[in-house]
């Protein structure tokens, strides 16, 4: 059997996950192994998700196409970023994406609201910058919610300013 | 730093605490991203400056974090990095040249902060023998008091947010490393698995050449980080990893009474492999150690401990090899020296400062 990344030397580690019943199988090389940290004996590993994941975005994004695709405002990624990379850009994606991740949460966890802990609320001098950024904070997702993109760069814009005074 | 570690054994190594002779190690992780900046996968130099350096800002600011080391990426060398993946304080591809990458360890090496991985921040507990709660308290008190000082991102309806979807939520994962030798042997491991798996849990093992699994060592782990709180996930965990050790128990039963003398055997000569071999590769030990564990945890065994076990299992990995024999070696040598190095520990002369 050849390994499956370099397609070029015998397979050789032979590492199997399964998850939610399906059983995956990973047949890698020696080196390719090691060049993903396969060998360490303690680390047994988490299978490289991506291709899992940009096969579920697909069933997501096979809606729109034809227009132009729409980009997070602060980042600049789109979801088709998303299905290439298995990773999203940045927090202000789960808001100009949101209907999508919901559909995409769903299939992953089988639900889309988080139940546990929520963020710390800060105490003393750090309070006030908090709730100011917190108000923008607000502000830009109201903007990207309502797709008004020009006024969404305009508080990015703001916040980073406030940041970088910070 | 360095020279320290390796010297002295990570606590999570001592080889006590409840199950721990098939209960290896817990772990607990909190994914974190500071708000307004791109998550690491996207964000450029300039962002994993700022991130970096609110990171060392917040440390200068909590008492919480007094005690202990920032290493940052180019900085560390390619053996360094190795060592620290060897002894789980980062993840396999961390550090690799990338700039503005770092990583915090705690002085008993229980918590860890790596900055800039997938996430800005992933702070994580280690413990040995099955210890989740106490893991989580750490991980969850780090993740609480950098909280107050970083602001996180984070959605009323999805939690936290990370940049992979899978970690949403919670942002948290849950895992033990456990020993399976009786299930594996007896055949019950898949059965077992699969049954886990009903209850999202992912279970994790490695497959050395053939059929065996290396070392006999398999992860579980909590699939979903969305939709339950923190401590129903570490309470589903907890059930599965007591049904799971329950059924490791019974294995071992089976195959002393069906078949003593072939297990017994296998021990024996695993022990007599370790204390003699002259040359011996990592996977061989991970095996032979495994059987010695075995033997160990069923009383067949009584002069070796399992302190000196996990002790050979994190120093005669590669890195580890070299930092404690202080010199660089290709893997015939390693061969040799992990031979020695096993030798000089199962004699009881190097027990954690060895003569060398």
């Amino acid at each position: 059997m050849l390994c499956q990344d370099c397609k070029k030397k015998d397979a050789k580690v032979h590492l199997t996950q399964i998850v939610n019943n399906e059983k995956v199988t990973l047949n890698l090389c020696k080196d390719c192994a090691d060049k993903k940290g396969f060998n360490n004996p303690f680390e047994v590993q988490v299978f490289p998700l991506t291709q899992l994941l940009s096969s579920m975005a697909g069933l997501v994004t096979e809606k729109k196409s034809g227009k132009e695709e729409k980009k997070c405002p602060v980042c600049g990624n789109g979801f088709s970023d998303f299905s290439k990379l298995g990773r999203f850009g940045c927090g202000s994606c789960y808001v100009t994406f949101r209907t999508q991740i919901a559909e995409l949460l769903q299939k992953i966890h089988g639900t889309a609201v988080h139940k546990g802990k929520s963020p710390q609320i800060p105490t003393g001098d750090l309070l006030k910058g908090w709730q100011e950024e917190k108000k923008l904070q607000d502000e830009l997702r109201k903007a990207i919610e309502k797709e008004d993109f020009e006024k969404a760069a305009q508080i990015r814009d703001q916040i980073k300013t406030m940041i970088s005074k910070n | 730093m360095f020279e320290e570690m390796v010297k002295k054994p990570a606590s999570w190594l001592s080889g006590d605490g409840t199950s721990a002779g098939i209960v290896i190690s817990s772990r607990v992780r909190h994914a974190r991203n500071i708000s307004n900046f791109p998550f690491p996968p996207v964000a450029d130099q300039a962002h994993k400056e700022k991130i970096l350096s609110l990171f060392k800002a917040a440390l200068a600011k909590n008492s919480h974090f007094k005690k202990g080391n920032l290493l940052i990426s180019p900085e560390v060398t390619d053996l360094d990095r190795t060592f620290l993946v060897e002894r789980h304080l980062i993840s396999p591809e961390f550090l690799q040249g990338k700039s503005f990458q770092g990583v915090f360890i705690n002085k008993d090496e229980t918590l860890s902060v790596m900055i800039n991985e997938e996430d800005h921040l992933r702070i994580q507990a280690l413990q040995g023998g099955l210890k989740l709660d106490e893991c989580y308290q750490l991980s969850s008190q780090a993740e609480e008091e950098l909280g107050k000082i970083l602001k996180f991102d984070y959605d009323s309806e999805f939690g936290f947010l990370t940049s992979c979807p899978t970690n949403v939520g919670t942002g948290m994962r849950a895992s033990i490393l456990i020993h399976l030798p009786g299930l594996v042997l007896t055949r019950e491991v898949d059965g077992v698995i699969s049954k886990m798996t009903k209850s999202s849990i992912a279970v994790r093992g490695f497959y050395g050449e053939g059929s065996d699994v290396l070392g006999n060592l398999f992860q579980i782990s909590n699939q979903n980080t969305l939709g339950k709180s923190e401590l129903e996930i570490l309470e589903s965990i907890s059930k599965v990893v007591a049904q799971v050790v329950e059924a490791e128990e019974k294995a071992r039963e089976t195959l002393f009474k069906d078949a003593k003398d072939q297990i017994e055997d296998k021990i024996w000569r695993a022990y007599g492999i370790l204390k003699h071999a002259r040359m011996l590769s990592s996977t061989e030990v991970m095996n032979l150690l495994s059987a010695l564990r075995l033997g160990v945890g069923c009383g067949t065994i009584n002069q070796v401990s399992l302190n000196q076990i996990n002790e050979i299992l994190v120093l005669s990995q590669p890195a580890h090899l070299q930092k404690y024999f202080n010199r660089q070696m290709d893997a015939n040598e390693r061969d040799a020296t992990r031979a020695e190095l096993v030798r000089l520990k199962l004699n009881g002369k190097g027990k954690s400062n060895a003569s060398h």
